[in-house]
């Protein structure tokens, strides 16, 4: 049912001038506030997918269409023309952040709220005290509430992540579109970035569809996984049952990038003893 | 030529090396050929300097000592030069703004910026004193015209410069203000303006330093200011009056150049 979807796409299909085709008619369909982690190797189309859920590309000519809630973001090829609005519905949180580096982070979350205020104070930064405190609240419900007034660019990595995520939620998105959100973090931040992600799920009821890298972390925090394989969708199932015989049977041998540091990384974040390190280190810096 | 072609081909030195000695070759012979076309049209008589040099001790005694006893209206009008410097470079600076994002290919589309950068291309050609004799008929002698002449030649150069630093700038952050649902003049408020907001002041700052020394010169044309004076004692032969006002020239526009480039160091 598209009605009641929280992101619904139908045979959506995009090519970049190349024979192989980056999206090969996906056909996706999401409740609201499920968690869906979307895997596959670099270059299977995950980013892609995602930029056209935002109407940041548009599909080929004879593409089905993209529906977030009850807002058609793009059909037949064609970027709704109220785009730039739409957008507000739907949160993204990028590999590289996209935070404006000189800005303070209050402002960066603020940022969020430019669809719903009057244009004449989004042009003069003017935000009433009642948005100064949406956005303090949600930088609180990330914990960066004491980073507020420095400048984004001095935050570490995992930090400025935990920015962009606030940002999407004083955008009040119903849904979280996250492209590869951990790839460029430490072990620590990754799983810091994905616990809040599941949080704001669990608590908010917000549907969240994360780009994943790695098939541990999508294990670990979804309950449903969609793997992609040269931009066609080749699973779509419970995550549980993605076992390593089931991504080598999807992947063949491209599945080793996928599975890459898995050991280790499980290690690291099951042995108690690192937890510990790793907290009482984050406490004293 | 012959004693190239007997060399045996497994002796010939690698490929592009000795072609390249010959090409820079060719453009020396170039440029000494254009410098002794151009010797001719420029009427250079450097033997003259000598020849009459008793003439130009003559002519330099005459500069000294200076002559400041009209000091309080070199004063003055210098101070009239600054206030053409600052309202030229301000009136260019708020209309660079907007000239430059539209000349920027980030920002907007080809049929776009390229006519408007044709425009500042025009503005920035032609110089500050053909603009101020222009100006000087259309609002009459006097300052106004000179502010008129720096704005328009130096909106041209502000907004190439305002453009380009646009265009090196970071997409991402951009992207990111356009995932929130902004709308295009929002993005470009938060998501562009703060990345080249350094570089904007520091060359608006120095266009000022630049105007200053300009603005003296426009007065020359009867563009108000102190070129006036100079001009005037200039034709006057008052040359220890003229030894007097470069002076003051020379002193205003340093301490601006210094105080300018030390306040420009803070944003970069």
């Amino acid at each position: 049912m598209a009605n009641g979807a929280a992101l619904s796409i139908a045979a959506l299909s995009k090519s970049f001038g190349a024979p192989q085709r980056a999206l090969s008619e996906v056909t996706l369909e999401m409740a609201p506030g499920e968690m869906v982690a979307l895997i596959g190797a670099s270059g299977s189309g995950k980013s892609t997918l995602l930029r056209h859920i935002s109407g940041f590309v548009e599909g080929d000519a004879g593409s089905g269409g993209v529906r977030v809630g009850a807002s058609l973001m793009q059909d037949k090829g064609r970027v709704a023309r109220d785009i730039r609005r739409l957008r507000a519905e739907v949160g993204f949180v990028f590999q590289q952040f996209n935070l404006v580096g000189r800005l303070t982070v209050m402002t960066n979350v603020l940022m969020g709220q430019l669809p719903r205020i009057p244009a004449w104070r989004s042009l003069l930064g003017r935000f009433t005290r009642a948005e100064r405190a949406e956005a303090w609240h949600a930088m609180r419900s990330v914990g960066i509430e004491k980073l507020a007034w420095q400048r984004a660019s001095t935050l570490s990595g995992g930090q400025q992540q935990r920015v962009a995520i606030a940002r999407a939620l004083v955008q009040r998105a119903r849904i979280i579109l996250a492209d590869e959100p951990i790839a460029s973090l430490d072990p620590e931040s990754a799983r810091n970035v994905m616990e809040i992600l599941a949080r704001i799920n669990r608590e908010q009821g917000i549907t969240v569809l994360v780009s994943l890298h790695q098939v541990q972390f999508a294990r670990r925090y979804c309950t449903r996984t969609v793997a992609l394989r040269l931009g066609e969708v080749v699973y779509d199932g419970p995550s549980a049952d993605l076992d390593a015989t089931m991504l080598r049977r999807l992947y063949g041998a491209a599945v080793e990038e996928m599975l890459d540091g898995t050991e280790t990384i499980d290690a690291v974040l099951n042995d108690p003893v690192v937890a510990e390190g790793l907290a009482r280190a984050a406490a004293s810096a | 030529m012959t004693a190239a072609t007997t060399i045996p081909e497994g002796a010939l030195a690698p490929p592009g090396g000795p072609k390249r000695t010959l090409a820079q070759a060719l453009g020396w012979a170039a440029f000494a050929l254009v410098l002794a076309w151009a010797w001719k049209g420029a009427d250079m008589r450097p033997l003259d300097l000598w020849k009459d040099s008793g003439n130009m001790r003559i002519f330099l005694a005459e500069f000294f000592p200076p002559d400041f006893r009209e000091w309080r209206s070199y004063l003055r009008e210098m101070v009239v030069t600054l206030h053409i410097a600052v309202w030229g470079t301000v009136l260019a600076v708020i209309c660079a703004v907007p000239f430059g994002l539209l000349s920027s290919s980030n920002i907007v589309p080809v049929w776009v910026y390229q006519p408007v950068r044709r425009l500042m291309d025009a503005c920035r050609a032609i110089n500050e004193m053909v603009f101020a004799m222009l100006f000087i008929v259309a609002v009459g002698l006097g300052p106004f015209a000179g502010v008129m002449a720096l704005w328009i030649h130096t909106t041209g150069t502000l907004a190439k410069l305002f453009s380009e630093a646009v265009e090196a700038i970071d997409p991402r952050p951009v992207e990111g203000v356009r995932a929130t649902g902004a709308s295009a003049l929002e993005e470009i408020l938060y998501g562009v303006i703060p990345q080249v907001m350094p570089l904007w002041i520091s060359y608006s700052l120095y266009r000022f330093e630049s105007n200053v020394r300009s603005a003296s010169v426009v007065g020359m044309v009867g563009a108000g200011g102190i070129g006036v004076i100079l001009y005037e004692v200039i034709r006057g032969f008052e040359y220890a009056q003229t030894c007097a006002v470069m002076l003051i020239i020379i002193t205003f526009v340093s301490t601006i150049d210094l105080v300018s480039a030390r306040f420009r160091k803070l944003f970069i």
